[in-house]
């Protein structure tokens, strides 16, 4: 499979069209030519997790209920990760375009933008664009409402689960899947949460086409994407690049020279070393040989002043207070994780003891109830694998 | 002045009683006093026929429903490896002298609470920080004291 050169995409912060006009051609498609667009487009959940959105519509098109609901995904909280924001800030009536669309396609009557406690100061602005956009619904004859739910700090609810949990007034713990959100999700009925970034996507592929969109980016990996640069580099900020690309082209364009590792889909995602930046893509898995990365758009550049230690430190004081706490294998996991490589640092356990907390991080990828525990090894054995002699020393 | 007590009874009032909507009475009760007192908490359960130990549980899930007494404004300082990687220990040093508190502390006048906090979304222009709902980027020792300054100021 080709790999693609970095190309840099104007989309999602495009002026040159109008919402309301993509609205208005979209909705005289029927729902099925919606939802088959969206399956051909090959567009897959922008949040990280890469589920293709054209197929959660269609599940819950399917479901017979009399209530339905949207949530857009405005929790976002991966360290690293800060394109939701912007999203909000410059373009919400796209995201709220997005939800209207999939409100028509599985016949929904409300939704809610679930909206991180940190990024409180956008409420004026969101509600100023919510008053705009109701107006459209009924121009166009929608029954369709969008309210506001503020979090209240709390990483775990980016998953889709523990989102809903907390929006029914309970703890935002995880549940068991099946059944998935589809199926019975808010209140018990089925309902679509899909990430902001994802819901413009379904506006941009209303506008230019399922064809275009699939032209764009690699085989599995389709379209382009909003990537969030931070660390060390000399234009950090928000950029939108077409899937597929390498690492070695990534790190060309924004690192500073200077670049030991990258790290790719935040604390929850993989390190990847210099050595491997030429085999590493930035895609979904699965349709692309070496190593390919998903993302939900995380790029943190460390250069070679930097500790990797204080680094996976840094994370693993991170997930161990965001762990729920529901299940063993996470809360105990991430906890012994942070207080075994602090008890190798001080010399207090050998350095053999990596392998024991290596072993562990697997069993918490094989036995965490949610992507929050399953995925604390990604960057565990990623770092410790590629860094070890910083570990120890 | 509106008591502690009619804050509650007002944001069941407004928001409903069933249970879906505890979150938002959480953080409109919260926001009366800056933290969620016991008394908020069991009045909550009562005005919604919930068990005060759920309200509770639910409430100390969510780290910005403070369940321990701040000052009047709460100072979050971001302390994700971005964030550090571009100073936010300098800046947090800055903000321990200057208010002469330590991390988790409330200044002497009830003013300043200082707080951290991870990731707040803005990587590319760190060392960041919020102070009640506004943040506050690209920071500098010298730039978050004139912040502060300004808070005193509105005071």
């Amino acid at each position: 499979m080709a790999k693609r050169k970095l190309k840099r995409v104007d989309l999602i912060f495009s002026q040159d069209c109008s919402c309301k006009d993509i609205l208005t051609e979209a909705l005289k498609k029927s729902r099925e030519e919606i939802i088959q667009e969206l399956i051909d487009s090959g567009l897959k959940g922008r949040g990280g997790a890469g589920f293709p959105t054209g197929l959660k519509w269609k599940m819950a098109a399917a479901e017979k209920s009399n209530r339905k609901y949207v949530i857009c995904n405005a929790d976002e909280g991966e360290p690293g990760t800060f394109k939701d924001r912007e999203i909000l800030d410059r373009v919400a009536l796209k995201v709220l375009g997005g939800m209207a669309l999939c409100a028509y396609v599985i016949d929904a009557r409300e939704g809610f933008i679930y909206l991180r406690h940190e990024y409180r100061f956008l409420i004026p602005k969101l509600e100023k664009m919510m008053e705009t956009f109701h107006k459209w619904m009924d121009d166009f004859d929608l029954d369709f409402r969008v309210k506001l739910f503020i979090g209240s700090g709390a990483y775990v609810c980016g998953e889709e689960t523990s989102l809903i949990e907390s929006m029914e007034g309970k703890r935002g713990e995880p549940r068991n899947k099946p059944p998935y959100p589809t199926n019975q999700g808010y209140l018990g009925k089925p309902t679509v949460v899909n990430n902001v970034e994802t819901l413009v996507y379904t506006m941009m592929i209303m506008r230019i086409g399922a064809d275009e969109f699939k032209g764009m980016g690699i085989e599995g990996s389709s379209g382009s994407k909003l990537f969030s640069v931070s660390g060390d580099t000399h234009k950090p900020g928000i950029y939108e690049i077409e899937m597929g690309m390498t690492l070695e082209d990534f790190v060309k364009e924004f690192g500073d020279g200077d670049t030991k590792a990258v790290q790719v889909g935040g604390a929850s995602g993989f390190c990847v070393p210099r050595k491997r930046f030429k085999e590493t893509t930035i895609g979904f898995q699965g349709g692309l040989k070496g190593f390919s990365l998903p993302t939900g758009g995380s790029m943190m550049i460390f250069n070679s002043s930097r500790s990797m230690y204080n680094v996976l430190h840094n994370y693993l004081e991170f997930f161990e207070e965001e762990s729920c706490g529901q299940c063993t294998p996470c809360r105990v996991g991430c906890q012994q994780l942070l207080k075994g490589i602090e008890a190798i640092k001080r010399g207090e356990k050998s350095y053999r003891y990596l392998n024991d907390l290596l072993r562990l991080s697997e069993t918490m990828k094989l036995t965490a109830k949610c992507g929050l525990g399953q995925s604390v090894a990604n960057s565990f054995a990623s770092i410790v694998e590629n860094f070890r002699e910083e570990m120890i020393y | 002045m509106r008591t502690r007590e009619s804050a509650v009874k007002a944001a069941v009032d407004k928001h409903g009683k069933e249970r879906k909507n505890l979150l938002p009475i959480l953080q409109e009760v919260k926001r009366f006093k800056n933290y969620l007192t016991r008394g908020d908490i069991s009045d909550i359960a009562a005005e919604m026929n919930l068990s005060s130990a759920y309200v509770y549980g639910v409430a100390s899930f969510y780290h910005f429903l403070d369940l321990e007494e701040r000052g009047q404004n709460i100072i979050w300082i971001c302390k994700t490896i971005s964030c550090y990687m571009k100073g936010s220990k300098d800046i947090l040093q800055a903000l321990e002298e200057a208010l002469k508190i330590k991390v988790g502390e409330t200044t002497s006048d009830g003013k300043f609470t200082l707080l951290q906090t991870n990731c707040i979304g803005w990587c590319h222009k760190g060392p960041a920080m919020l102070i009640n709902d506004e943040p506050y980027t690209e920071l500098t020792p010298d730039k978050v004291l004139d912040i502060i300054d300004s808070y005193y100021k509105k005071l």
